[in-house]
């Protein structure tokens, strides 16, 4: 690892303007990619700006049919909260699979978001509930978060502070794990609302995205076998040595028919 | 990593109370390392107060200090071991205020003013085993033992999330943990029964 300073702001004040000194400064969330991107020396921070003792970054609230999650809230809390057992279930069982449970305990929602890993799977969830991204800026819909690989609509300065998670009508999430890596080799998030229906991938592309035959389909005839047929286009999709193309644009019908079967029974 | 060789240890910092292990790094890690310091921009100490098995720890660190070297070349709690190195296999395992986290993905700096328990510090005050680690021992869940205090650290916290567990809770829950020996047959009979006396315990 590179040497780098380190600083632990309290508030989100102090954390905006070390910020804005330092342009290459790096936020350091729960630090399950970034600690381990560091240790392979893939990232050189001059300085790390830990964003774990800003209270208001953390917890979970509903409000009007929307929750709202912190930033900084962990993957295991987001598992077991009632909250989202109660109104977004899928969202807790994505949370649930996510890593393992030592990397539950830890990652974070916003840092998962901020790294954009294409195999991650909370893109899938806020890109499929069509969620909305809250930084100290501005507020940016899903549709505009994920922009490629590692790659986000984040400028530097800006800071996650909370994602608003839309109630849908039902919504389920599948997806297929790289054993060692726990990462989505494909996963697929439905979820049907009463403005549509909408399909988001993850795991097969540079970074998630939407199935939009999928959801044209789906919005007809909410089951599996209405969008047995659908097989995605592999040219877009990764390739690597876990899995080619074609194998997962096949992987990505599957579990988006899973999905559609879990929601179906909640 | 943090070479003792380089001139912002905690050997040179004031007020540290903790030893330092002078001269033990070994391998291309420790060359690397001088070399990166002498590079480097001598960066800041940092402070670092928390309580590992119940004790105040205060020192000054380098921040690229993980937690795992902090436990293990520091304090030389070695029971907290370095399997993998990357992440992936457990036995680094130890809690930080309660849950279970890899020490070896975690900067000690992360753990400030936090309660860290290691394998050390889970046995009974006045002597003998904690039930998870009694559970191991009876039902041979170990063979080499290396991969068994993050076994251990996981099953306890897995314990309190989870109390109920059932066979298929504890395969999916120690999912983080890898052992190269035993084929974890025997570590699965043995959390349940851990659990099962952690239970009547308390
Ligand atoms: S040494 Fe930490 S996960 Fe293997
Ligand atoms: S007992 Fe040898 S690695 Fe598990």
């Amino acid at each position: 690892m590179y040497a780098f300073d380190y600083a632990r702001p309290e508030s989100l004040k102090e954390a905006a303007s070390a910020l804005r000194r330092n342009a290459d400064a790096r936020l350091l969330a729960g630090g399950q990619s970034l600690v381990p991107a560091l240790r392979l020396r893939l990232s050189r921070p001059p300085l790390l700006i830990d964003l774990a003792a800003i209270g208001e970054l953390s917890g979970i609230r509903v409000e009007n049919n929307v929750i709202s999650i912190g930033a900084m809230t962990r993957h295991a809390d987001v598992a077991a909260s009632r909250e989202v057992q109660r109104t977004i279930p899928a969202l807790g069982r994505l949370a649930a699979g996510i890593g393992d449970r030592q990397v539950r305990n830890q990652g974070t929602l916003g840092g998962s978001l901020a790294n954009a890993d294409p195999g991650a799977d909370y893109p899938a969830a806020v890109l499929g509930l069509g969620a909305t991204v809250v930084t100290n800026k501005r507020a940016i819909a899903a549709d505009k978060f994920f922009l490629g690989l590692f790659e986000t609509a984040l400028k530097p300065g800006e800071i996650i502070l909370r994602v608003d998670f839309p109630q849908p009508l039902r919504a389920g999430y599948a997806k297929f794990r790289q054993p060692a890596s726990r990462f989505a080799l494909a996963g697929a998030f439905v979820c049907d609302t009463t403005s549509g229906v909408r399909v988001a991938v993850t795991g097969a592309g540079p970074c998630a995205f939407r199935a939009k035959r999928m959801e044209k389909l789906l919005a007809k005839d909410f089951t599996p076998k209405a969008i047995e047929k659908i097989l995605l286009p592999a040219d877009d999709l990764n390739s690597d040595l876990h899995a080619a193309a074609d194998y997962r644009a096949h992987l990505i019908t599957v579990m988006a028919q899973r999905a559609v079967a879990q929601a179906a029974t909640v | 990593m943090a070479s003792s060789r380089s001139t912002h240890t905690p050997a040179s910092a004031g007020g540290t109370t903790l030893p330092s292990r002078s001269g033990r790094s070994t391998g291309g890690e420790a060359g690397d390392a001088a070399r990166a310091a002498a590079q480097a921009p001598v960066m800041a100490c940092s402070h670092l107060s928390l309580n590992v098995n119940g004790m105040p720890v205060s020192t000054e660190i380098e921040p690229r200090l993980l937690l795992v070297q902090l436990l293990r070349e520091r304090l030389h709690l070695t029971g907290t071991h370095v399997g993998c190195d990357t992440g992936q296999c457990g036995a680094c395992t130890v809690h930080m205020n309660g849950r279970a986290v890899k020490s070896c993905t975690l900067l000690a700096l992360q753990a400030q003013g936090a309660e860290v328990t290691t394998i050390e510090g889970i046995a009974p005050a006045g002597g003998g085993l904690h039930p998870m680690q009694a559970a191991f021992h009876e039902h041979h869940g170990l063979q080499c033992g290396f991969c068994t205090p993050g076994m251990v650290m996981n099953a306890i916290d897995l314990v309190r999330t989870q109390p109920n567990l059932t066979e298929a809770d504890v395969r999916s829950g120690l999912d983080g943990n890898l052992c190269r020996c035993t084929g974890y047959h025997n570590i699965v009979k043995a959390v349940l029964a851990g659990a099962g006396a952690m239970k009547g315990q308390s």
